[in-house]
């Protein structure tokens, strides 16, 4: 029991460790990002699947003029409950370079549930010469490679205000409370009422940037709810099997000594 | 019995048939079944057969996750992600050998502060120790070039700084760091050679793990009062006794380890790993993984490049020579009053290292890390040495199986003798 002790302590403090290094690495950055409550949060969390949809919309309707997603596929959006029929003529929708054919000549035809997302710009130069240099960045796993996730997509999209007195923004940049360094490229593209939610939802800036944060939370780890629902039933698992070892080692070494 | 064959006692035919020409069987039922075990083991020493089986999940991940991952700086980011998308099961294979990185670093060390604390690394172990020690060296290669393999912002970067470090060898430094790399940065000969050593290196941790446990099976384990067993009754048989208690131990590592993998996947890792890399963009702060921090805080405390480097493989080196520097002949540190505050102080150190190497190396930090630096090295180079001459021991108890003390000593908890039928 003695050895228990010291392992259950040695292992506190080690937590508390690495807690205390992870957000350590954050510094420089203090500002703290609004808590939103998302539904996919916590041991048993999971998309809402509404919100998926109104984010895709929001992210065909606004973003992808500037953003592409280049990691995911039409098909994949059945995973967010959309009905096969409609997710076709959603790839119909754009027109994507296949070939060669017999002829040896690229031709352009309407995209299928196996293509990955149309790209907005051919290659990066394009972009920043349609961006005033600024580089619209792929958002497909974009909720894994900010600190924050999904909680800084919302605070950045909902976090556009006037600069404070003083402070010096350069020429063709906007002022963000929680960009880092403040000054981003990118203007506040959300408005209020900018699109029409077929559900009746109403289109405010922070349902927009709540739902569009909860698509790309879902773009960029998509086997979050397979990967809850598994890991709930293995700890369960193991908790019974770990009882159960416990009990056969307590009469294994029942006649060795007082343990 | 033929001649030449070996002398089998198993009863059935097949087996017996096998182990008289190929005795693994009976080497088996030697090393694992009967093997003589100090009785009062606790569950410090799970750590080992711990570290075995995260070898084994790591090695088992890793080769399913290499039929799926291209070695190539244009598509190395984009296969791991679709190993994350589109491959079955993919993103638990890479979560489990991702954060089971991690957790073979925690089994492990404290599967070292074990030995450190118990003395398991004195005579005649001192071999023991230091085969342990190059298993350590090895995960460390292993685990750096792992993390380069994804070929985001941190590996690249990580990656650049950690191979720029043999540039602070004199004269033939840049010349090194050129062959390492495979030209004149970081770039695809980097990635393709790093692979290829990845997947090799596991191999050869397995076979020095070979070696290490051919070792303990000579001497024996060391055991929490640190004194050799005597006899019959200070041992039992390590099949059922220590493979029931180590089973116990890896399902509880199998709950933490579920629960990284399962809840919190990428809270070890750095989001911009995320981001792939891209040699024109430097992250705001280039970090190692955690189980680097402490090492890399040793590399920062120093102001000159050759010196934070020659420290900072100067502290694992110096495991190598520790079972020449601690003079005591006492083994556990339960007997050991003085250095036993020492040793639980470079423990918390060592927690220190790890929190100050994540800051940046700026103000306080540099100073925290230097102090921290300082005592890392003063518990192997002054405590140790002087420890052994001027420390008063507590008197040893007389066996294992009877630690009743003349004298008053400390005497462990539950160890109250009874006689052993069993072994």
């Amino acid at each position: 029991m003695r050895g228990l002790r010291n392992l259950a302590g040695a292992l506190v403090l080690g937590a508390a460790t690495l807690m205390g290094a992870a957000p350590a690495r954050a510094a420089g950055e203090a500002i703290a990002l609004p808590p939103v409550n998302f539904s996919f949060e916590g041991v048993f969390g999971a998309f809402d699947r509404a919100s998926q949809q109104r984010g895709f919309q929001v992210y065909k309707e606004v973003c992808s003029a500037c953003h592409g997603m280049r990691l995911l596929s039409y098909r994949n959006l059945l995973e967010i409950g959309l009905p096969e029929a409609q997710v076709r003529a959603i790839a119909a929708e754009f027109q994507v370079v296949d070939g060669p054919n017999d002829q040896g000549e690229m031709f352009e035809r309407p995209a299928r549930l196996s293509d990955r997302f149309r790209r907005p710009f051919a290659n990066e130069q394009a972009a920043r010469a349609a961006n005033n240099g600024a580089y619209p960045l792929d958002l497909s796993v974009i909720a894994k490679a900010r600190e924050g996730g999904a909680d800084y997509i919302y605070a950045l999209l909902t976090g556009y205000t006037e600069p404070p007195e003083g402070f010096q923004l350069m020429e063709g940049m906007h002022y963000n409370k929680y960009f880092p360094g403040h000054q981003i490229a990118m203007p506040s593209v959300l408005n209020d009422g900018q699109v029409e939610f077929a559900d009746g939802t109403e289109a405010s800036v922070s349902q927009m940037a709540r739902d569009i944060a909860t698509f790309l939370a879902w773009a960029a780890e998509p086997e979050l709810e397979a990967r809850k629902a598994m890991g709930v039933r293995i700890i369960l698992f193991l908790t019974v099997l770990g009882g159960l070892t416990y009990a056969v080692k307590r009469k294994i070494w029942a006649d060795v000594k007082g343990h | 019995m033929a001649s030449g064959l070996h002398d089998s006692e198993f009863k059935n035919p097949v087996i017996r048939w096998v182990d008289s020409r190929l005795p693994v069987f009976t080497m088996m039922q030697k090393e694992y079944g009967t093997f003589p075990t100090p009785r009062n083991f606790n569950y410090f020493w799970n750590f080992g057969a711990l570290a075995m089986v995260t070898l084994a999940i790591m090695i088992a991940t890793g080769i399913f996750l290499s039929m799926n991952y291209t070695p190539h700086t244009a598509y190395a980011f984009d296969s791991v992600e679709r190993i994350m998308r589109d491959v079955n099961y993919g993103w638990l294979l890479r979560y489990v050998h991702m954060n089971g990185a991690s957790m073979f670093f925690i089994v492990v060390y404290i599967h070292i502060w074990r030995g450190l604390y118990y003395g398991s690394y004195k005579a005649p172990r001192e071999l023991l120790w230091m085969l342990g020690v190059v298993i350590f060296i090895l995960m460390m290669a292993t685990a750096f070039m792992g993390y380069v393999l994804p070929w985001g912002q941190m590996s690249f970067w990580g990656a650049t700084v950690i191979t720029n470090l043999f540039s602070a060898v004199p004269i033939v430094g840049d010349s090194i760091v050129t062959w390492l790399w495979g030209g004149f940065s970081v770039d695809n000969p980097t990635l393709n050679r790093f692979f290829s050593l990845h997947y090799l290196l596991p191999f050869v941790i397995a076979g020095v793990v070979f070696l290490h446990i051919a070792a303990l099976h000579i001497t024996g384990s060391n055991n929490p009062l640190g004194i050799d067993p005597k006899g019959p009754q200070d041992t039992i048989p390590f099949h059922p006794y220590y493979t029931v208690k180590d089973s116990v131990g890896l399902i509880v590592y199998f709950i933490v380890f579920a629960g990284l993998v399962f809840f919190v996947p990428n809270m070890l890792g750095h989001p911009d790993n995320y981001i792939q890399a891209n040699p024109l963009v430097t992250p705001a702060h280039i970090v190692p993984e955690w189980y680097f921090l402490p090492f890399y805080a040793i590399l920062r405390a120093v102001p000159d490049k050759l010196g934070g480097v020659v420290l900072m493989f100067g502290a694992i080196a110096i495991l190598f020579v520790l079972p020449w520097l601690d003079t005591s002949p006492v083994r556990s540190m339960r007997f050991r009053p003085i250095t036993r505050i020492f040793l639980l102080l470079w423990m918390v150190n060592f927690f220190v290292l790890t929190w100050v190497g994540a800051q940046p190396a700026e103000g306080i930090y540099v100073l925290i890390a230097q102090f921290a630096t300082a005592y890392y090295f003063a518990y192997f180079l002054v405590v140790l040495p002087l420890a052994g001459r001027v420390e008063r021991p507590l008197p040893l108890p007389e066996s294992i199986a009877r630690p009743v003390l003349r004298g008053g000593g400390m005497m462990p908890v539950g160890a109250a003798a009874k006689p052993m039928e069993k072994a």
